[in-house]
């Protein structure tokens, strides 16, 4: 008996009710972005209807509120990520914003001429652009850990590219276009013993597995709201506070400083040093709601439940003539990426949108990982706690009847 | 299952994707362009051969959804014996018909007619368009070689 009561969880997410094309919606496409419990929708409705104001500074009550909530989401945060400290939590847009703070942040201030970069074949664009845009800047160059065909990261390469230069590793926790869950523990100690810094991008980890930061004893962590049931437009960077401390602001603005004059300016201390600017303020305490919300069912309990469906559905599409899965790795999440013999990818998307059915198809901005398997595109099919064995089957019962269509 | 699909997925359009027509290599083709929509990874090279401003020979090469593979292989049907101009105001017409509400001349579209359904499916006109768009580079710009929908 699973810990997960998928039957109460569908029951908070109001979207999910709703009939698209009159088949209900079978929601697949949660490594793009996952839907809203009621009370992320309400935490965000109740600031702007009861408590908004601009926060910090403001004397009256409503902005007293404010920046309560606003605050108190950031040490939902820092719990939800085992931090030491809140001043190690910033807010900003996203995953990829808090990749592009470190990149023009830490890296255009650490890096120069012929120092190196290591990602890996399997990551986001947003963990690949940032650090190309870094090396024009800086002339740094980027290293790239080779994969196997099952789509795991091969660690002896990895190990073996290390040397003087070695500045950076920046690796997906978990694959949006794969699923593959990186070693990273292992992937961390090593970048240590060569006293080089492990940027995590845990887009996709975050809503699937308890992250622990000092566990991981990883240097920056990076996550967005979206994927984690909580607003778009907001994101999380985690860094080391030594770290964060050395580093130079990324955007000028109001609240990021402590004085100015036309002389010089005084930077305000970690963490408004890098956030300028009025942010997203019910967002935030949106995505504070959702991490009540995952937390109060437990990312456990939610992990387990969506291994099982991930096995339930690997094996079911197994079934299938023509069907190749990819990404295969030992350790994975929730996301089933395959190709069909003779189908498109894109036909396969627009097909099952005619009966209800949501999932992705393209690249998944991970180009190289395309280029990697020699596939134009896959169909991806990602998975949620809403989720269901029975949606499965009939994703399965659709692939099986369009495949009678095309051939 | 699939019934709502029918005025996007017609039988033509199966036809052409499962054998499509004027799939081959046209060696020394006056003009050569590849098309590619990065958005879903569409790709195609289109060949010509004009000879004094009429299209003898268009063929192409290359793999993407049925949409557009339909799309290219009825194209490449369509403009063989056309002149340069020709092809062009039918790329016009195409334009329109998978576009917009604009009135098109059925009779000049012919077969090209099966394609007007992605007008109500906005993410797949790029996939019905990407072939024109070559041809159009292909007509317009000696010199290119290659054209990106994004």
């Amino acid at each position: 008996m699973s810990a997960v009561d998928v039957a109460r969880i569908r029951n908070d997410f109001p979207i999910l009710t709703q009939k698209i094309r009159e088949k209900p919606l079978i929601y697949l496409d949660n490594a793009a972005s996952s839907q809203k419990p009621v009370s992320v929708i309400d935490a965000i409705s109740n600031n702007y209807r009861l408590d908004y104001a601009n926060i910090h500074r403001g004397v009256h009550t409503l902005s007293q509120r404010s920046t309560d909530g606003f605050e108190g989401a950031r040490e939902k945060v820092r719990a939800f990520l085992n931090a030491e400290s809140v001043k190690e939590i910033i807010f900003v847009r996203g995953a990829t914003e808090g990749i592009n703070l470190i990149a023009q942040s830490y890296g255009r201030s650490t890096l120069g001429q012929d120092d190196e970069i290591i990602i890996t074949t399997m990551e986001h664009h947003a963990n690949i652009v940032p650090w190309q845009m870094l090396c024009e800047q800086t002339g740094a160059r980027l290293r790239v850990v080779p994969m196997t065909e099952r789509g795991e990261l091969i660690l002896d390469d990895y190990e073996s590219l290390f040397n003087s230069r070695t500045r950076l590793v920046s690796v997906a926790h978990m694959s949006n276009a794969l699923g593959t869950i990186n070693p990273i523990a292992k992937m961390i100690k090593t970048a240590h013993s060569h006293n080089v810094p492990v940027v995590l991008d845990g887009a996709q980890a975050a809503p699937h597995m308890v992250t622990d930061v000092r566990a991981l004893d990883c240097d920056f962590y990076v996550f967005s709201g979206h994927k984690l049931y909580g607003p778009a437009g907001i994101g999380v960077l985690y860094g080391k506070q030594a770290l964060l401390e050395s580093m130079p602001p990324y955007q000028g603005g109001g609240d990021m400083i402590r004085k100015v004059s036309f002389q010089e300016t005084e930077y305000n201390d970690l963490p408004y040093k890098f956030e300028a600017g009025t942010p997203a303020i019910a967002d935030v305490i949106g995505l504070g709601a959702a991490i009540d919300y995952v937390t109060g069912i437990g990312l456990d309990n939610i992990a387990a439940y969506e291994d099982d469906l991930l096995r339930y559905a690997t094996e079911q599409v197994n079934h299938i003539s023509g069907l190749r899965i990819i990404g295969e790795a030992a350790q994975k999440g929730a996301i089933l990426s395959f190709v069909l013999e003779g189908v498109h990818p894109h036909d396969i998307g627009t097909l099952l949108d005619s009966v209800g059915i949501a999932i992705r198809a393209g690249h998944h901005c991970a180009m190289p990982v395309m280029d990697f398997y020699q596939v134009p595109a896959t169909a991806r099919a990602s998975f949620a706690m809403y989720n269901t064995e029975q949606e499965i089957d009939t994703l399965v019962s659709a692939l099986k009847e369009l495949i009678k269509v095309f051939r | 299952m699939f019934e709502d699909l029918r005025d996007l997925y017609q039988e033509v359009i199966f036809d052409h994707n499962r054998n499509p027509r004027n799939f081959r290599v046209i060696e020394n083709a006056s003009r050569a362009v590849e098309g590619f929509n990065p958005l879903c990874g569409d790709r195609l090279t289109l060949y010509l051969n004009i000879v004094s401003g009429v299209i003898e020979d268009a063929s192409f090469q290359g793999s993407g959804c049925a949409i557009s593979t339909a799309s290219v292989s009825l194209m490449t049907e369509i403009i063989k014996g056309k002149t340069e101009s020709e092809a062009e105001a039918l790329f016009s017409q195409f334009h329109t018909m998978t576009t917009s509400e604009g009135e098109v001349d059925l009779e000049a579209v012919g077969k090209l007619a099966v394609l007007a359904g992605v007008k109500d499916y906005p993410a797949r006109v790029k996939c019905a368009t990407l072939a024109w768009h070559t041809l159009d580079t292909a007509l317009k710009n000696e010199g290119q070689t290659s054209i990106s929908t994004e």
